[in-house]
């Protein structure tokens, strides 16, 4: 089965990437973006996604500067499921 | 007014870039049709930028002996001796077209290029140097944009290798706008007994692909961008261009030096422009065998890649050997340790044939000659203008009573973008690692790199258009004179050079000119200093619908120093010093940044230049910074004394009161063969007498805190400091 | 005394590294994939692009077999210095709190810097005077320390914060100008900064050479004992 893995920069670090993002859009002319950040996408083919959840705490993502969010994930809540 | 035939009904060859006359000449040279696979392979091996069909013959004119040689043009790179039982290899490379469509990969892959171009002769990279050109960032925002990405595209490739970019120059003309210059040169040290070359051996052997996955990238990239001038529709070329990956290329590295390092290869090779069938067909070449290759042997990224994209894919990061089979097991060992692929895929045989299988299916076999040897050289018809550039005389300088003062033209020009600070540049480049770097960027006119025995290595890599579009002969000659003054500066001897030429479509008659020209000027400046030509490259077709650029041969020149701690250094030192101009000096404002500041085309003529004397005052000056009597040494370049003063003002954070002969401009220009050096005065006046009468004329000292020239301008250290330091910032 | 410096692939400056030690001791190269710290003193984890710096500087590479052996080796109270990649690697390992971000410019800057040594009372800095002043080269694209506030302040209080960037020196938005922390037990040191890139005036400046000549006497120190 494919997984996709969405990683982004915690909320309160400063993003310097996100805010050139957002001053590009806003110079070539698109109004109203606000709040952009930039992270990673990670895709995997997985015989069993059980495990997934703990490849995201100990290498997708660093839990100390980073959110990382199961995509359309549908397993049960109680087994450490997606994070917002 | 004919419509545009449409695709299909162009031919085959046509399609791939082969002339009629170049097809008809395969048919007669091969007896018979070449198969698909055959044409794409001959397309390649028989463009401009593998075949140099325009400029081979005109090469032949360059210097290639020397006492210091150790590799010659025709190998992956050029090699001299600077003793201790080193040899210093070094190349410089192009990669303008892909630069200009995707100025970052354009410019990664460039340095991953030439560095590969490097071990490939067995030596270790230890310094990338890259020369730039763009349009004018004040007015292009394209322009901005391509320095921007092409600068972090060299950072980000060099310094994930773990290799110091220590030098380098970039300019600005509208002139390049639409074509950017992006040349990369590399150095590398071996030991002598390490130094390998590409000529494949004994029938048996078996051919190893080492490094990357082999993918679509570039397939028919780099040759065809080459062989035709960029105009509408290259958006579609986007997918051409090659991505680079130097994590990949510095496991390549450490496994190749080591493979190396145990006598485990007969040959190695680079994979570059045209990939295999270039690869190999060289290989093959030089050393007057046979191969036969099987192309499903091959590891690819995608399965479905046909037999011909195979043999001309220009991914990055692969490297071939030849290695004996009962060896074969220690080289895959090695390879496994380091992370890198390596391959059987082919066998060296006798046959004077490239024979390509897939899975045991012949898909080609032509005659190595054919696609080496056969193919035609041209002759250029060069034809000079029907006019020389020449602009109207008389300036609205001071001296011809302008209205701007010669302290206002002082700062336009320190803060103009092809004089000012490279910091933003450098400050984006790892010029430390390796431990070699001996003097930081913007301390002298040369890079200057330690070796273990106490001796230095000295390298400057200069250029300039302006000045070779006013007159092709003399301002080639200028950029081998600057560049080997560089060396004299840090107190270096030059040893080698290696050399770019960038011009535009050479079918053109005044670009054959410049090229002809450029070319004897390049060979005189060469033989009067007695340096030769140890490789090079040449980038051709430089040109958009508007008309070609600027001709800017590059120079690069590596020079050795016996003691490094002495590298010379071009700030003012010391309060007291004296300072003396010297050189065969005579300079002009002809196509120099003045007559740029006020918006004129380059004109000439440029002033003379006397070989033999230029090579007696360099090494006079040589020798005055070994000896140091000299406290600092700098050349006189771009903006003319003035600017070279102030340049020693800033760099020592000291001032100067200095008075110059009436007829000398302060911003005239004479590019190599004048010199603005300081040191205590009874040393500066014992070693004036050393060298030839009436060379050296002692101007004042340093002192305060202000360049004075006496009744020209007076302006505060700080305040030059100033509009020097930020030129560039507001691009970045 | 004999250092082991750490070689990942994509490790640049271990060469480096290791010339460094050899003017203060033995030196030898600590292979990534062998679990042999083959009886180092001190391991000094080297700058460069281990890896790549694929996914995140650092995040692979603190798995690395040899790796294991080294957070063992911290546990059990060894001397561990990480340099530049390094400091990302103990970062990432747990070894020591915080984490590396992204330079605010987004660019990669190499730059001698000063650097403040907040404390003098660890085996990595006891040769320097108090508030002495390091001029030592910098150059990352990743090197903006960041903790979280409450951490922070723990950090600054319980003398964790070894090296700060002077006034106006700091090149990458660092929190609290941080250029170089180490652990509670002051065992392992993490610093932005190249210090063996400081140990010769020929090759620029000499300032970081204190680093290692403060852990030479620190170890000769607890051999004498």
């Amino acid at each position: 089965m494919r997984a996709r893995v969405l990683v982004r920069p915690k909320e309160g670090i400063l993003d310097p990437q996100g805010q050139t993002v957002q001053r590009a859009l806003k110079a070539l002319g698109f109004a109203g973006v606000r709040d952009v950040h930039v992270g990673r996408l990670i895709e995997l083919e997985l015989d069993d996604s059980e495990r997934l959840p703990e490849m995201c705490e100990r290498l997708l993502a660093n839990p100390l500067i980073e959110d990382w969010e199961i995509e359309d994930d549908h397993r049960v809540p109680d087994q450490g499921a997606e994070r917002p | 007014m004919s419509t545009v035939a449409s695709l299909s009904e162009i031919p085959r060859h046509r399609q791939l870039g082969l002339t009629d006359h170049e097809y008809e000449l395969i048919l007669e040279r091969l007896g018979r049709e070449p198969n698909t696979v055959e044409l794409a392979m001959l397309s390649l091996m028989w463009s401009e930028h593998c075949a140099y069909k325009h400029s081979r013959k005109l090469l032949r004119r360059l210097p290639t002996t020397g006492p210091h040689l150790l590799l010659g043009p025709g190998e992956n790179a050029g090699a001299v001796d600077v003793g201790g039982g080193l040899a210093l290899a070094f190349k410089v490379e192009s990669h303008n077209h892909p630069s200009a469509v995707e100025p970052f990969q354009g410019a990664a892959t460039g340095v991953g290029g030439i560095l590969r171009d490097i071990f490939a002769v067995g030596a270790r990279p230890i310094a990338v140097l890259d020369s730039l050109r763009f349009g004018e960032p004040e007015q292009s925002e394209r322009s901005r944009y391509l320095l921007g990405r092409a600068v972090a595209g060299i950072g980000h490739y060099g310094n994930s290798i773990g290799v110091p970019t220590i030098g380098g120059e970039v300019y600005f003309e509208p002139s390049y706008e639409q074509n950017c210059l992006v040349n990369a040169m590399c150095l590398g040290i071996a030991p002598r007994e390490r130094l390998i070359r590409s000529a494949a051996a004994g029938p048996g052997n078996l051919v190893v692909l080492l490094g990357a996955l082999t993918g679509r990238d570039g397939i028919g990239g780099a040759s065809v961008l080459a062989s035709a001038e960029l105009g509408e529709g290259d958006e579609a070329k986007r997918p051409s261009v090659q991505i680079g990956d130097p994590f990949a290329e510095k496991k390549l590295l450490e496994c190749c030096l080591e493979l190396l390092d145990r006598g485990l290869l007969v040959a190695l090779q680079d994979l570059g422009a045209a990939g295999l069938t270039s690869s190999v067909s060289e290989m093959v070449s030089k050393g007057g065998v046979g191969v036969e290759l099987n192309v499903s042997r091959v590891p690819v990224r995608d399965s479905a890649m046909e037999p011909f994209e195979i043999m001309v894919s220009e991914s990055q990061e692969r490297m071939l050997c030849v290695v004996e089979p009962p060896r074969l097991h220690e080289v895959l060992a090695i390879c496994r340790r380091w992370e890198t692929l390596a391959t059987a895929i082919g066998e060296v045989t006798d046959s004077g044939h490239v024979r390509v299988l897939d899975d045991g299916e012949p898909v080609a076999d032509l005659p190595v000659h054919v696609l080496v040897d056969d193919c035609p050289l041209y002759d250029l018809k060069p034809a000079p203008p029907s006019a020389p550039p020449r602009g109207p005389e008389g300036f609205e300088t001071p001296r011809a009573g302008g209205r701007r003062s010669e302290a206002d033209l002082l700062l336009a020009l320190l803060g103009s973008p092809n004089i000012c600070s490279r910091r933003p540049l450098f400050e984006q480049y790892d010029w430390i690692v390796q431990s070699r770097t001996v003097r930081r960027p913007e301390q002298t006119d040369a890079a200057v790199l330690a070796l273990p025995d106490g001796s230095g290595i000295a390298v400057s890599i200069d250029g300039n258009g302006r000045r070779v579009y006013a007159d092709p002969r003399l301002g080639a000659a200028e950029a081998v004179y600057e560049c080997a003054a560089n060396l004299a500066c840090v107190g270096a001897e030059p040893l080698g050079v290696t050399n770019c030429l960038n011009f535009g479509n050479p079918e053109k008659p005044t670009v054959a000119w410049q090229l002809t020209e450029a070319v004897e000027g390049v060979v005189s400046a060469c033989e009067a200093l007695g340096i030769p030509v140890v490789g090079g490259n040449v980038s051709l077709y430089n040109e958009a619908p508007a008309g070609p650029i600027f001709p800017t041969p590059v120079i690069g020149i590596v020079g050795k120093l016996p003691d490094v701690a002495r590298a010379g250094r071009l700030g003012f030192a010391r309060e007291g010093d004296a300072i003396a101009l010297v050189g065969p000096f005579s300079p002009s404002l002809a196509a120099s940044e003045l007559e740029k500041l006020w918006g004129r085309t380059p004109s000439g003529p440029l002033p003379d230049a006397d070989g033999g004397l230029i090579r007696q005052v360099h090494a006079t000056i040589r020798g005055g910074v070994r000896r140091q009597a000299l406290r600092s040494a700098h050349d006189v370049a771009e903006g003319g004394v003035a600017v070279a003063l102030a340049e020693c003002c800033i760099a020592g954070g000291i001032g100067a009161r200095v008075e110059l002969p009436d007829a000398l401009d302060s911003f005239g220009e004479a590019p190599g063969r004048g010199f603005i050096v300081s040191g205590p005065a009874d040393a500066l006046e014992r070693w004036a007498d050393s060298g030839p009468s009436g060379a050296c004329t002692m101007i004042g000292k340093v002192c305060g805190d202000a360049l004075q020239i006496s009744s020209r301008l007076s302006l505060p250290v700080d305040e030059l400091a100033r509009a020097w330091g930020q030129g560039l910032d507001k691009f970045f | 005394m004999r250092f082991g410096v750490v070689r990942f692939p994509g490790s640049c400056d271990d060469v480096d590294a290791f010339q460094a030690a050899r003017r203060v001791g033995d030196a030898v190269i600590l292979w990534h994939a062998e679990r042999d710290l083959r009886a180092a003193d001190v391991v000094v984890i080297p700058g460069g692009f281990s890896y790549g710096d694929h996914l995140r500087a650092g995040a692979i590479a603190r798995f690395a077999p040899v790796m294991g052996e080294v957070i063992e080796f911290a546990h059990e109270g060894g001397l561990v210095l990480g340099i530049c990649n390094g400091f990302q690697v103990l970062c990432e390992a747990g070894l020591l709190p915080g984490a590396l971000l992204p330079n605010v410019s987004l660019r990669f800057v190499c730059r001698q810097v000063d650097l403040e040594v907040v404390n003098n009372q660890t085996p990595f800095t006891g040769a320097c005077d108090p508030a002495e002043t390091l001029s030592i080269p910098v150059k990352h694209t990743t090197g903006r320390y960041y903790a979280p506030p409450e951490e922070l302040a723990e950090l600054s209080a319980g003398g964790q914060v070894v090296l700060r960037y002077a006034q106006g020196h700091n090149p990458n938005g660092s929190l609290e100008d941080i250029a170089g922390v180490c652990n509670e037990p002051r065992n392992v040191f993490g610093l932005m900064p190249h210090p063996e890139h400081a140990v010769d005036p020929l090759t620029g400046s000499a300032g970081g050479l204190r680093i290692f000549e403060s852990l030479r006497a620190h170890v000769d120190g607890r051999v004498a004992v």
